[in-house]
C-alpha cells in the first residue's frame, strides 16, 4: 500500500494546492512534497526486493488488485518496484521537492494552479515507475503530457504556445504508435496471455514461444519486429534520439525553469525507462537483429548533439541540446546488453537527471538576475554571483564526466560495458564514437563557462544584479550533494540495479 | 423484495416517475401561475429525476434483468411483452435519468430570467419520460409512441427562447426534419408489418426465422432501411444529421446537452434493441439478401469521420460541440457495425459504456457553454480566451470533460473508446478500428484549441468578474467528478454493459 499512499498524497496535494490561495500555493505545496519524498526514501532503505520486476523478480511494496475485465483480458492495478524503479522513484520525489523550491522566485502569477501542476506531475511520475500492469502504466505515461503542456503553455517564454503545441503534439502522436503496437502484440499472443500485466506478457514472450498466431494476414516474425520497431520509435521521441528530437529544444527553451528540471530530470527517464522495460526485456531476439542500428542512433545522438550545443548561445539551449547527447549515452548502454552497459545505462538516468536539474537550476538562477540567457550578453558573473556561477561550475564538471562524481561513474560503466559487449557488432568503434562526444561535451561547456563566468564583468542590460535568494541557492547545494554522493559511493543504487538488470540479459543471452 | 408482489407496469417505475414528476409541475403551476418559484420548480425536477435513477439503480442492484440461473431476477414483461424491463432497458434509463438531473440543476440558473419556467421544466421531464420509455419499447408501436413522447417536448424546448431567432429557427429546422423522418420511420414500421405479419419484436424475428417472411425479401429490406433513417435521425447520426448543428446552436445550452446525450442515447437503445431482437443478423441475411450489419458499418465510418471534420473547422463552441456529438454518434454506431452470426456482444457492450461515459462528458462540455453564456462572454473560441483565470475550477471540469471526449487516458473517455477498438478489431472491422483511431487523434485538434483558449490565452477584451452561479457549477462539476470516479468503477461498468448486450442478442 505504500506506492498508492505515495500517488494519493500527491493527489490529494496537487487538489489541494489547486485551491489554496495563491499567495501561500508555493510554500504549502514545498511542504506538501516532503511527505512523498521522505517515504519514498523509507521505500529506499526498507526495499526488499530483488531480481527484475518482469522476469520473475521478488517484487518490493506490490499489490494487484483486479480491475475490469473485458472479453478474454483482464486489467488490473498492479504496481510494485524492484532495482530498476525504485531509484528512479527516489529521484522523482526529490527533483519535484526541488522545483517547487526553485519556483518560488520565478513564478508570480496563477501560483495555485503552477504548485498544483506540479504536485499532480510527480503523482504521475511515480505511477510511470510504479505500475506494472500495460494499461496503469499507460494511463501515468499520458497523464504526464496535460499538465507538461499546461506547465510549458501558460508560464513560458514568448513561444511558449508553439512550443507546448509541438511538445504534445510530437509525444502524443508517439504514444499513440507505442499504444497500437502493444496492442496488436497483445493480439498476437492470442491465448498465452489473459491479461495486460506486464510480467505476464514478458513471460509469454522471452519463455513462451513469442508471438505464434498470425493478425490481420501479417505473420508472427513480422509482426513481432514490426512492434518492436513501433515501439522503439514512440519511446524515441520521449527519449529523444536524433531526428525525434526537435521538440526538446523549443519545450526546454520555452518552459519555466522548475517544469525544465522536471522535463529534462525525469520525462526524459520515461522514455529510457520504457525502452528498458518493454524493448529491451520482451524482445531479447529483435534486440540482437536491430543492435547496429541502434547503436548507430545513439551515437548519432551523442555527436549531433553535442555538436548543436556547440552551435548555440543560449545558455538553455545550451543544456537542453546536452540532454540529448547524454541521452545517446543511456541508449548506447541499453544496446550493449552486458551486465555493466545496461546496469550503467540506468546509473546514468539517475545520474543525468540530478545533473541536468542542477544545471537547468543554475541556469534559471542566472536569468532570474539578468533577465538573459544569451552567451554574448554577459561575461565574468563569478565576479557578482560567485555561489551561482560555482554551482554551474560544477554541474558542468558532472557533465563532463569528472571522477567522484556521478556522471563519471554513469559513463565509465557504459563505456566499459558497450566496449566488451559480444551482442553488438562492431562494439569498440561505436563506443570509440561516442568517448569522442565527451570530447565535445567538453568543449562547449567549457567555452561557455569561459565566455559567462569568467573574463572582466561585462553585462549588457540595464539591471543592477545582486546574489540570488537562499532558497535559490539551496536546492542545487542539495543536487550537488548527491551528485558527489553517488560519484563517491554508486554502489548505493548500483548494486540494486545491477541485481534488476542481470535477469534480462540472462534470458538474452548477453552476458 | 417487494416490487415482485406490486402489478407488472411498477417495473417502469422510472419512466412512470419521471411522467409524474412533469404533472407534478403542471399541478406547481397551475396553484399560483402568476408568480415563478425557480428553486421549487427546479428541486422538484431535480427530485423526480433523481428518484428515477434512483429506482433505476436499484432495480440494477436487485437483479432485474439478471437470468434467473445467475441468482438474478429475469426480464419482466410488462403489457403483453409491448414493453421489457431488462439491464439494457435499465442501463439506458440510468443513462437519461442521470443527464436529466443534471440539466435540471443546470437550468436553474440559465433560466434564471426566462418565462415559461414550468413549461420548461415538465417539457424537459415529459421528454425524458418518453426517452424511458424508448428504452424499454419492445414493440414497433410502443417505440414509435415513446419516440414521438420525447421528440415533441424537444422541438418546443429547443424553439423556447421565443425572442431569439436563432431558437425559433433551430426549434422549426428540428421539427420539420423530426416530422419528415417520422414519417420515413411510420413508413418503415408499415412495410415491416406488411412483410411478417407483426409489431411485437420478438415474433418479427420468429416469422424471420421460420421462413414466413421469404415471399416479402425486397419489402422487408426497404422497410428496415427506413428504419435506419429513423434512428439515424434521432441519433444525429448521416444521413439524418444536419437538424443538428443548428438546432443544438440555437437551443439554451442546457437543452443542447440534453438531447447531444440523452436523446441520443434514446435512440441507440431502439436501434439496438431493434436490430437484435427483430433482425438477427443471419436470418434476416437470408431473406432480405443483405447484411444489414454493413450499412452500420458505412453509417459509422462516414458519420464519424463528417462529424470530426466539420468539427475541426468551426469558430462557434457550440457548433463546434455539435459536430464533435455527430462525431460521437459515429463511434456508439459501432457497436451495431460489430453485431455478427455469432456474437458481438463486446462491442456493442463496449458502445453502451460509450453512451454512459458520453452522458457525462458531453453533457460537461455542453454545460460549460451553459455558464458562458450565462456569463454572456460570446460565443467563439476567441471569446473564450482566458476565462481560466477568472474561473478556473469551471475550466478544470471542461478540460476534465474534453480531454475524455478525446480519449486521453485515464479518462473515462478512453476507456470506452479503446473497448471499442479492441473489440471492434476483435470482430474483424479493421477499417473501422482504423477509422476510430485516426479520427480520435484529429477530435484532439479542436478539443486542445478549446482548452487551450481557456487556459493559455490571454483574454480579447477587458472582463468582468465573472460570477458562480451555484446550479450550473454543481451540474458542471458533477459531470467532471463523474467523468473521472467512473474509473475505479469501471469493473462492474463492464460487466452490467456486457451482460444487458449478450442477453438481448441470444
Amino acid at each position: 500500500m505504500m506506492i498508492e499512499a505515495l500517488i494519493a498524497v500527491a493527489l490529494l496535494g496537487a487538489l489541494v494546492t489547486f485551491v489554496a490561495p495563491n499567495r501561500i500555493a508555493g510554500k504549502l505545496a514545498f511542504a506538501i512534497s516532503l511527505i512523498p519524498t521522505a517515504l519514498a526514501l523509507w521505500l529506499f532503505s526498507a526495499f526488499d526486493g530483488s531480481g527484475n520486476a518482469l522476469l520473475d523478480g521478488e517484487l518490493a511494496f506490490s499489490s494487484n488488485v483486479e480491475w475490469i475485465q473485458f472479453g478474454d483480458y483482464t486489467i488490473s492495478w498492479f504496481v510494485g518496484l524492484d532495482g530498476i524503479s525504485l531509484p528512479l522513484v527516489v529521484m522523482t520525489t526529490i527533483l519535484v521537492t526541488l522545483a517547487i523550491v526553485s519556483s518560488w522566485t520565478p513564478i508570480d502569477e496563477r501560483e495555485s494552479q503552477f504548485y498544483g501542476l506540479l504536485l499532480f506531475i510527480e503523482a504521475n511520475l511515480i505511477g510511470v515507475f510504479a505500475a506494472l500492469d500495460f494499461f496503469v502504466w499507460f494511463i501515468f505515461w499520458e497523464a504526464v503530457l496535460i499538465p507538461m503542456y499546461l506547465l510549458i503553455g501558460i508560464w513560458g517564454g514568448p513561444r511558449r504556445k508553439y512550443a507546448a503545441i509541438k511538445f504534445f503534439v510530437y509525444t502524443n502522436v508517439a504514444s499513440l504508435v507505442m499504444f497500437g503496437a502493444f496492442i496488436a502484440l497483445v493480439l498476437g499472443l492470442g491465448d498465452e496471455v489473459t491479461s495486460f500485466a506486464l510480467p505476464e506478457i514478458a513471460d509469454a514472450m522471452v519463455n513462451g514461444g513469442g508471438v505464434q498466431t498470425a493478425l490481420f494476414g501479417v505473420d508472427p516474425g513480422t509482426l513481432t519486429a514490426i512492434v518492436f520497431v513501433a515501439m522503439f520509435l514512440g519511446f524515441a521521441v520521449k527519449v529523444p534520439v536524433v531526428p525525434f528530437h526537435t521538440w526538446l529544444p523549443d519545450a526546454h527553451v520555452e518552459a519555466p525553469t522548475p517544469a525544465s528540471v522536471l522535463l529534462a530530470g525525469v520525462l526524459l527517464k520515461m522514455g529510457t525507462y520504457a525502452l528498458l522495460r518493454f524493448n529491451f526485456t520482451m524482445f531479447p531476439e529483435q534486440v540482437e537483429a536491430y543492435a547496429v542500428p541502434i547503436a548507430a542512433i545513439a551515437v548519432i545522438s551523442v555527436i549531433y548533439g553535442a555538436l548543436l550545443a556547440l552551435a548555440q548561445t543560449d545558455l538553455k539551449r545550451i543544456v537542453a541540446y546536452s540532454s540529448v547527447s547524454s541521452m545517446g549515452y543511456v541508449i548506447l548502454g541499453l544496446i550493449a546488453y552486458t551486465e555493466f552497459g545496461v546496469s550503467g545505462a540506468t546509473f546514468q538516468m539517475v545520474s543525468h537527471g540530478l545533473i541536468s536539474g542542477l544545471m537547468f537550476m543554475a541556469v534559471g538562477v542566472i536569468y532570474n538576475v539578468t533577465h538573459t540567457r544569451m552567451v554574448t550578453d554577459m561575461s565574468g558573473l563569478a565576479d557578482r554571483m560567485p555561489v551561482a556561477a560555482g554551482v554551474l561550475v560544477a554541474g558542468a564538471f558532472g557533465y563532463m564526466g569528472l571522477p567522484l562524481m556521478s556522471g563519471f561513474y554513469g559513463e565509465f560503466t557504459i563505456f566499459f560495458g558497450a566496449f566488451g559487449s559480444e551482442l553488438l557488432a562492431y562494439s569498440q568503434v561505436f563506443t570509440a564514437l561516442a568517448m569522442f562526444g565527451i570530447v565535445i561535451v567538453a568543449g562547449y561547456l567549457l567555452f561557455a563557462l569561459q565566455r559567462t563566468v569568467f573574463g572582466p564583468y561585462h553585462l549588457e542590460t540595464d539591471y543592477e544584479i545582486g546574489r540570488a535568494a537562499l532558497h535559490d541557492i539551496a536546492p542545487m547545494f542539495v543536487l550537488l550533494g548527491l551528485i558527489i554522493l553517488l560519484g563517491v559511493a554508486p554502489e548505493l543504487i548500483f548494486e540494486m540495479m545491477k541485481d534488476a538488470v542481470t535477469p534480462i540479459l540472462e534470458t538474452g543471452g548477453g552476458l | 423484495m417487494a416490487i415482485f408482489e406490486l402489478p407488472g407496469w411498477t417495473a417502469l417505475a422510472p419512466a412512470v416517475l419521471l411522467a409524474a414528476t412533469a404533472l407534478a409541475l403542471f399541478v406547481i403551476d397551475s396553484i399560483s401561475p402568476t408568480t415563478t418559484n425557480r428553486g421549487l420548480l427546479a428541486g422538484t425536477a431535480t427530485a423526480g429525476s433523481l428518484a428515477a435513477l434512483g429506482v433505476a439503480v436499484w432495480f440494477v442492484l436487485a437483479g432485474v434483468g439478471t437470468p434467473t440461473i445467475d441468482g438474478g431476477r429475469g426480464v419482466i414483461d410488462v403489457l403483453d411483452n409491448q414493453f421489457v424491463v431488462d439491464q439494457l432497458a435499465l442501463f439506458f434509463m440510468i443513462v437519461i435519468t442521470v443527464v436529466t438531473a443534471l440539466v435540471t440543476v443546470a437550468s436553474y440558473d440559465y433560466m434564471e430570467d426566462h418565462a415559461y419556467q414550468a413549461e420548461y421544466y415538465s417539457l424537459v421531464l415529459l421528454a425524458a419520460t418518453g426517452m424511458a420509455t424508448m428504452a424499454a419499447a419492445n414493440s414497433l408501436v410502443t417505440i414509435f409512441i415513446a419516440l414521438e413522447l420525447s421528440s415533441l417536448p424537444s422541438y418546443a424546448l429547443v424553439a423556447i427562447l421565443k425572442d431569439n431567432r436563432g431558437s425559433v429557427e433551430g426549434g422549426l429546422k428540428y421539427f420539420l426534419i423530426g416530422a419528415l423522418s417520422s414519417a420515413i420511420f411510420l413508413y418503415g414500421i408499415s412495410l415491416v408489418y406488411g412483410a411478417t405479419g407483426h409489431l411485437q419484436l420478438e415474433t418479427i424475428a420468429d416469422v424471420i426465422g421460420n421462413g414466413d417472411a421469404n415471399d416479402y425479401g425486397g419489402l422487408l429490406g426497404l422497410g428496415i432501411l427506413m428504419l435506419i433513417g429513423g434512428f439515424a435521425y434521432k441519433t444525429a447520426s448521416v444521413p439524418f444529421h444536419f437538424w443538428a448543428p443548428e438546432a443544438y446552436e440555437g437551443a439554451p445550452a442546457p437543452i443542447s446537452a440534453f438531447l447531444s446525450s440523452a436523446s441520443k442515447a434514446a435512440g441507440f437503445v431502439i436501434a439496438f434493441r431493434v436490430f437484435t431482437e427483430a433482425f438477427p443478423v443471419a436470418q434476416t441475411a437470408s431473406v432480405i439478401g443483405v447484411d444489414w450489419t454493413v450499412a452500420f458499418i458505412v453509417l459509422a465510418v462516414v458519420t464519424m469521420t463528417l462529424g470530426n471534420f466539420a468539427a475541426a473547422t468551426q469558430e462557434n463552441v457550440k457548433r463546434m460541440l455539435a459536430y464533435s456529438s455527430i462525431g460521437h454518434a459515429g463511434y456508439a454506431l459501432i457497436g451495431l457495425a460489430g453485431i455478427s452470426a455469432d456474437g458481438g456482444a463486446l462491442v456493442m457492450g463496449a458502445a453502451m459504456m460509450h453512451l454512459l461515459v458520453y452522458g457525462f462528458m458531453n453533457t460537461g462540455a455542453f454545460l460549460f457553454v451553459a455558464l458562458a453564456e450565462y456569463w454572456g462572454v460570446g460565443r467563439t473560441f476567441e471569446d473564450y480566451n482566458g476565462l481560466a483565470r477568472q474561473a478556473p475550477v469551471a475550466c478544470f471540469a471542461l478540460g476534465i470533460c474534453l480531454f475524455s471526449l478525446a480519449g486521453i487516458p485515464p479518462l473515462g473517455g478512453f476507456w470506452s473508446k479503446y473497448f471499442l477498438y479492441t473489440s471492434a478489431l476483435d470482430a474483424g472491422l479493421l477499417v473501422v478500428a482504423v477509422a476510430l483511431v485516426v479520427n480520435s487523434a484529429l477530435s484532439l485538434y479542436y478539443y486542445s484549441r478549446l482548452i487551450k483558449a481557456v487556459w493559455i490565452e490571454d483574454p480579447i477584451a477587458e472582463r468582468d468578474s465573472l460570477s458562480q452561479p451555484i446550479g450550473l457549477y454543481a451540474a458542471l462539476v458533477v459531470a467532471a467528478v463523474m467523468t473521472v470516479a467512473l474509473l475505479p468503477m469501471f469493473g462492474p461498468v463492464a460487466d452490467t454493459a456486457v451482460n444487458a448486450a449478450t442477453a438481448v442478442l441470444t
